[in-house]
C-alpha cells in the first residue's frame, strides 16, 4: 500500500502539507466507516485505499461491514436500480426484508465512532443507533430521478443524519440536513492506475489471446444492465462495418450484486459469433484491468445510469480517449470535445468511436487534456482533503470557518 | 539594496480550503435563475463566480463564471453570457454588490429580450446552486520583513495566495487584498501597496499572480 509521501512527486509537497494541517484538527476523533461489502465495486475500492492513508495521516479511522443474506442483497439491488430510475417492481415484502436484516445489523454492529460514516443505502437504517455522535450518509449512486417509493422509505432514515454527501450536483434533493458535493477519486499509485511496463501490458494481452493487430476498444465494468454491455456490443458492431477493430468487455462482480451472472450470460450470447469480442471476467485483478486500459485505443463507458463512473477517470488518467454516456458524474470528468466525447445513444457511441479511430491526433489531444483534468480534480489526495473538511464541518455550521 | 524594514506586525500566511455545499435549488429558465440569484445565500454567489479560479488553474475552456457559462451554453443566450462574463468583479467590494450587478444584468437583458424567458434547460442541464464553505487555517509561514515575505510567497500554496487576494477582500470585506494591506500598514510602503492592490487578479492564473507579486517585491528590495 502506498505511503502518503509517495504522492508528493505527483501532486506536490504543499498538497500533502495541507492534508497534515487538517489531520491535526481531527486528533482525538474516531471515524467509523460502514458499508456493505469489503470487495468489489467503487465504494470498497475507495475505502481500501483511503482508510490506510487517513490512518497514516493520524486520523483514527476504522471500517466495518454490515452482514446480509442473499435475500437482503437482492432487495438492495432492486432498491439500487429503482433509485437509478429503472422500472422495478417493489413490493411491501422487500421493505420488510430490508428492515429485518437492518434490525439484525442494528443489534449486531458495534457503533463506537465519534463520526459514523455510512456508505450507500444498504446500512442506512443503522442511524437508529444515533446518540450524541455525528452521522454522515454518503450516497454513491445517481439519485437524480429516484423511484419515489424507495426514496421516501430512505428519507425516513436520511433526515436523522447530520449531513449527506453526493457525487454530483444533479443528485442533490431538497433535504432538511446539510448536503455536500464530494466527487470520488482514483488512486494514481494503486495497481489499477500505476504505470506499467510494456512487457506487463503485452503479457496480459497474450494471456487472454488478444493480438495487437487491430484497434482495441474496451469497456471495463461489472456485468450490470446499468452499464449496458449489450449496447456496447451493438455500438462496436456498427463501427466494425467500417473499421476493423476488436472489443474487450472486462469486469468483475461485487459480492452485493446477485444479478451479475445473469447479465454475463446475456452478453456472452450476444457475442458468441464474433471472435473479436473478448469477454473477460476479472475478479479483483487490478493489474490486468490497468494493462487492458493501457492497451486500448479507445475506452468506452456506455452506462445508462452511473453513480460516478470512476472507470472514466481511470482511463483519462492513462491519457486514453474516452467515449462515455452523458450520465451521472461522467460530465464532471469529461468536457465534451475537450477531454473526451459524451454520447446519449448507441448510434452516438459508434459515431464517436469511429471519429477517434480515424483521427488519432484528435484522440491523443483529448486523452492528454483528460489526464490533466483528472490530475487537478479527481485524485485521492483531493478526496482525502474533502473528507477531512467534511468531518470538520460537522462541528462548524458556518460558511466561513476560522481554524486559526 | 534597500534597508530592511521590520514590520510593525508580522504577516501570518493562512490557507483556505473549501467544501461545496449543495442547496438542492435548481433553475431551468432565466427567470428562475434570476429569482434564485436574488434569494440564495451570498456563499452561493461567491461559489459560482470564483470556483473557476481554484478548479481550473490550467488552460480551460470554461468561462470564468458559472452563470455566464449556463446562459450561453445551455440556454443559448450568448449575448447575455458575454455581458455576465464581462462583469468586472474586482470593482465590487462585497458579495451583495456583485449579486446586485449580476441580477440587474439579467433583468435588463430580459427586459430587452422577452423571448429569452421562453427558453428552458433540458433535463440534467439545470443550473444547480452550490454554496462555498471556506476553512481558513494558519500555515507555518510567518514573516517580519519584505525579504522574508517574498521568500514565503514562493513557497506557500496557491490556496494561500487565493485566500489573501480574493477571499479576504470580497468575502471578508476588507478594503483591498491582505498583501497590500500589510505592506501599507505594517511596512509603511504605500507605493508598493498600491501597485499590488492595482492588479486585476481575475485575469491571471494564480501562478502568474504569484510571479507578478514576487517580481514587484524583488524589484523593490533591489532598489
Amino acid at each position: 500500500m502506498a505511503k502518503i509521501k509517495e504522492y508528493i512527486p505527483l501532486v506536490g509537497q504543499p498538497v500533502i502539507d495541507d492534508l497534515r494541517l487538517l489531520s491535526e484538527r481531527l486528533k482525538g476523533k474516531v471515524i467509523q466507516h460502514i458499508n456493505s461489502t469489503p470487495v468489489g465495486g467503487g465504494v470498497a475500492e475507495i475505502l481500501n485505499r483511503m482508510v490506510p492513508l487517513l490512518r497514516e495521516l493520524g486520523v483514527d479511522t476504522k471500517w466495518d461491514v454490515i452482514k446480509g443474506g442473499e435475500q437482503f442483497f437482492a432487495v438492495t439491488k432492486k432498491f439500487h436500480n429503482a433509485l437509478h430510475g429503472r422500472a422495478e417492481e417493489i413490493i411491501q415484502r422487500d421493505f420488510e426484508i430490508f428492515m429485518e436484516t437492518s434490525q439484525q445489523n442494528i443489534d449486531g454492529v458495534d457503533i463506537y465512532g465519534d463520526i459514523v460514516f455510512i456508505h450507500d443505502p444498504q446500512p442506512v437504517a443503522l442511524v437508529k443507533k444515533k446518540a450524541s455522535n455525528k452521522w454522515l450518509w454518503r450516497c454513491h449512486i445517481d439519485v437524480s430521478n429516484p423511484n419515489a417509493r424507495v426514496w421516501k422509505f430512505l428519507m425516513d432514515f436520511i433526515v436523522h443524519y447530520d449531513s449527506a454527501v453526493f457525487s454530483a450536483p444533479a443528485f442533490s434533493q431538497r433535504l432538511p440536513i446539510r448536503q455536500f458535493l464530494i466527487s470520488p477519486s482514483i488512486d494514481p499509485l494503486s495497481d489499477k492506475n500505476k504505470e506499467l511496463s510494456q512487457e506487463t501490458i503485452d503479457a496480459v494481452l497474450k494471456k487472454y489471446g488478444i493480438k495487437k493487430d487491430k484497434p482495441i476498444i474496451t469497456q471495463i465494468s461489472r456485468f450490470d444492465r446499468l452499464k449496458d454491455p449489450v449496447g456496447v456490443i451493438e455500438a462496436y458492431l456498427r463501427v466494425k462495418k467500417y473499421t476493423d477493430c476488436q472489443l474487450i468487455l472486462a469486469g468483475g462482480a461485487a459480492e452485493d450484486d446477485p444479478e451479475g451472472s445473469k447479465v454475463l450470460e446475456e452478453v456472452k450470447e450476444k457475442a458468441k459469433h464474433d471472435p473479436d469480442i473478448h469477454i473477460l471476467l476479472l475478479p479483483q485483478n487490478d493489474i490486468e484491468v490497468n494493462a487492458l486500459q493501457r492497451a486500448s485505443d479507445v475506452v468506452i463507458q456506455k452506462s445508462i445510469r452511473e453513480g460516478f463512473g470512476l472507470t472514466v477517470a481511470e482511463a483519462l488518467w492513462k491519457a486514453k480517449p474516452v467515449v462515455a454516456s452523458n450520465v451521472g458524474g461522467i460530465p464532471l470528468q469529461i468536457k465534451h470535445k475537450y477531454s473526451g466525447l459524451l454520447c446519449h445513444s448507441i448510434e452516438g457511441t459508434s459515431f464517436a468511436i469511429k471519429q477517434l479511430l480515424s483521427s488519432p491526433a484528435y484522440a491523443k489531444k483529448l486523452g492528454e487534456n483528460g489526464r490533466e483534468h483528472i490530475k487537478n480534480n479527481f485524485l485521492i489526495t483531493r478526496h482525502l482533503r474533502e473528507y477531512m473538511l467534511l468531518f470538520l464541518s460537522l462541528y462548524h455550521p458556518e460558511d466561513v470557518v476560522h481554524l486559526c | 539594496m534597500q534597508k530592511v524594514i521590520n514590520a510593525k506586525e508580522p504577516f501570518k500566511f493562512c490557507t483556505r480550503l473549501h467544501l461545496s455545499e449543495l442547496t438542492g435549488l435548481r433553475a431551468t429558465t432565466l427567470s428562475q435563475l434570476l429569482t434564485l440569484i436574488k434569494e440564495v445565500p451570498g456563499a452561493c454567489i461567491y461559489h459560482h463566480t470564483h470556483r473557476f479560479l481554484q478548479q481550473h488553474q490550467y488552460l480551460s475552456p470554461e468561462p470564468p463564471n458559472d452563470f455566464a457559462y449556463w446562459v450561453a451554453d445551455i440556454l443559448g443566450e450568448d449575448e447575455l453570457g458575454e455581458r455576465l462574463v464581462s462583469i468586472d468583479t474586482i470593482q465590487y467590494s462585497t458579495i451583495r454588490d456583485l449579486r446586485e450587478k449580476i441580477a440587474s444584468t439579467i433583468e435588463e437583458y430580459l427586459r430587452d429580450n422577452p423571448l429569452a424567458k421562453l427558453k428552458f434547460a433540458r433535463a440534467k442541464e439545470e443550473f444547480h446552486f452550490i454554496k462555498s464553505v471556506s476553512f481558513i487555517l494558519p500555515t507555518r509561514y510567518i514573516v517580519y520583513d519584505l525579504k522574508g515575505f517574498a521568500e514565503a510567497l514562493k513557497k506557500v500554496t496557491l490556496d494561500s495566495i487565493y485566500f489573501h487576494i480574493f477571499e479576504a477582500r470580497l468575502r471578508l470585506e476588507k478594503p483591498t487584498n491582505d498583501f497590500a494591506l500589510w505592506i501599507e500598514h505594517s511596512l509603511g510602503d504605500k507605493k508598493l501597496a498600491n501597485s499590488i492592490a492595482g492588479f486585476d487578479p481575475y485575469t491571471s492564473t494564480l501562478e502568474d499572480l504569484r510571479k507578478k507579486i514576487i517580481r514587484l517585491i524583488e524589484r523593490k528590495i533591489a532598489q
